[in-house]
């Protein structure tokens, strides 16, 4: 993230040195800063209300249910998340927001489901092998129906605007394969803390990082 | 028949936000849960929650909106473009694969741009919504779903879904040429 971070900056910034564009790139500067915090603070209406909807199905045992039926996939995919954590249910709640293309809801519970892998995380700086995967599974997007796209293209006149509906899914299929592929195979090759850095605790060696 | 499909699809999301809301308080209620404390304690969370990505999201957006006003990024384009041409991939889709990861809201006004220029049903047009459909904005979810927890080492995280990113722009790509080519 520090280099991808550095490069898009520092490319940019020398860009806008020699193309003269000083003066677009400032503003763009501070136009994206500000339109940060207000996508943030925007979010918090929506966030409070899912959460707190999440919060009930939850007391309600309506996750728990719905992780324990899809336990056996999960736990191929998760082996650091012990079966009656709420992380179980959290994640199922986000990939199904996700599937059927709820965007908004999608995104409360997927940051509720952070929190709670993160409580079983042993380096509480650096990213789990469940959390890899969460966001591996989550980016590539297991979407069924892709209803933004659909209704872009019935505005824009399509004949068939739901043609796509088929490809879209061979495509996100595939590439979330290849996403849970990635990082079962990179995970080995990943340390879970960086040794040079000492804000981390090198005593905990043991949880979650033991998964092949 | 278009506007009816287009009602269909417009209204299945929050047909499926309202059944679901409904659902699940229906089912606490019998379950004997406390509904209305119950829905307060968990939204209470909300508001810490998107405080605490506010600093992730103005580091990325900040340096996505630089390298985009700065013209570096259409200099990326025309330099990958002779590369992709190569292999069949059309230019003109180029885009979309490189602003889809940085950017959700790019990547509508991208296929915004490709569905009125080369129109919905065209190979482009159906190729950029393939792939809009199919991948996410991987930086921006990045960084906020780390951020949220403090986490400033992603590990492996960022390369695998670059990885997956790319898978599924090249499906996505042969699958349209399989299909509609």
């Amino acid at each position: 993230m520090n280099i991808v971070w550095f490069a898009l900056l520092a490319i940019g910034i020398l860009f806008a040195v020699f193309t003269g564009r000083v003066d677009e790139t400032t503003d763009a500067a501070f136009t994206s800063a500000s339109s940060a915090v207000e996508l943030a603070i925007g979010l918090i209406g929506v966030m409070a209300l899912w959460l707190g909807i999440m919060r009930v199905a939850e007391k309600a045992g309506l996750l728990q249910f719905v992780a324990r039926l899809l336990f056996p996939v999960l736990k191929r995919l998760f082996p650091g998340i012990p079966r009656e954590h709420p992380a179980m249910g959290s994640i199922v709640s986000n990939i199904a927001a996700n599937m059927l293309g709820l965007s908004n809801a999608a995104t409360p519970l997927g940051l509720r489901a952070m929190k709670d892998m993160q409580e079983l995380n042993q380096h509480k700086k650096s990213a789990s092998n469940s959390m890899a995967m969460f966001l591996a599974i989550n980016t590539s997007s297991v979407t069924i129906i892709p209803m933004t796209v659909i209704n872009m293209r019935v505005e824009a006149g399509s004949l068939q605007p739901a043609e796509i509906v088929g490809t879209t899914l061979v495509a996100t299929c595939i590439s979330t394969l290849t996403a849970i592929i990635a990082v079962k195979l990179l995970q080995k090759y990943a340390p879970t803390q960086d040794l040079l850095e000492t804000d981390t605790d090198p005593s905990t060696e043991t949880g979650e990082d033991d998964n092949g | 028949m278009v506007d009816l499909l287009k009602d269909v699809f417009r209204e299945f999301g929050n047909w499926a936000i309202l059944l679901g809301i409904l659902f699940i308080l229906a089912f606490a209620m019998i379950r004997k849960v406390k509904v209305y404390e119950t829905f307060v304690e968990g939204a209470k969370e909300g508001f810490t929650i998107a405080v605490r990505i506010i600093p992730y999201l103005v580091a990325i957006l900040v340096a996505i909106g630089i390298f985009r006003a700065s013209g570096a990024m259409d200099v990326l384009f025309s330099a990958l473009s002779p590369v992709l041409q190569f292999f069949g991939f059309p230019a003109e889709a180029l885009p979309m694969a490189l602003v889809r990861p940085l950017s959700g809201s790019g990547a509508l006004g991208v296929l915004g741009d490709i569905l009125l220029e080369h129109g919905p049903d065209s190979f482009v047009g159906r190729l950029a919504s393939t792939m809009m459909g199919s991948t996410e904005t991987t930086f921006y979810v990045l960084a906020v779903y780390l951020g949220s927890v403090g986490i400033r080492k992603g590990r492996h995280t960022l390369a695998a879904c670059l990885i997956a990113d790319a898978a599924g722009i090249i499906s996505a790509f042969f699958i349209c040429k399989l299909v509609f080519g």
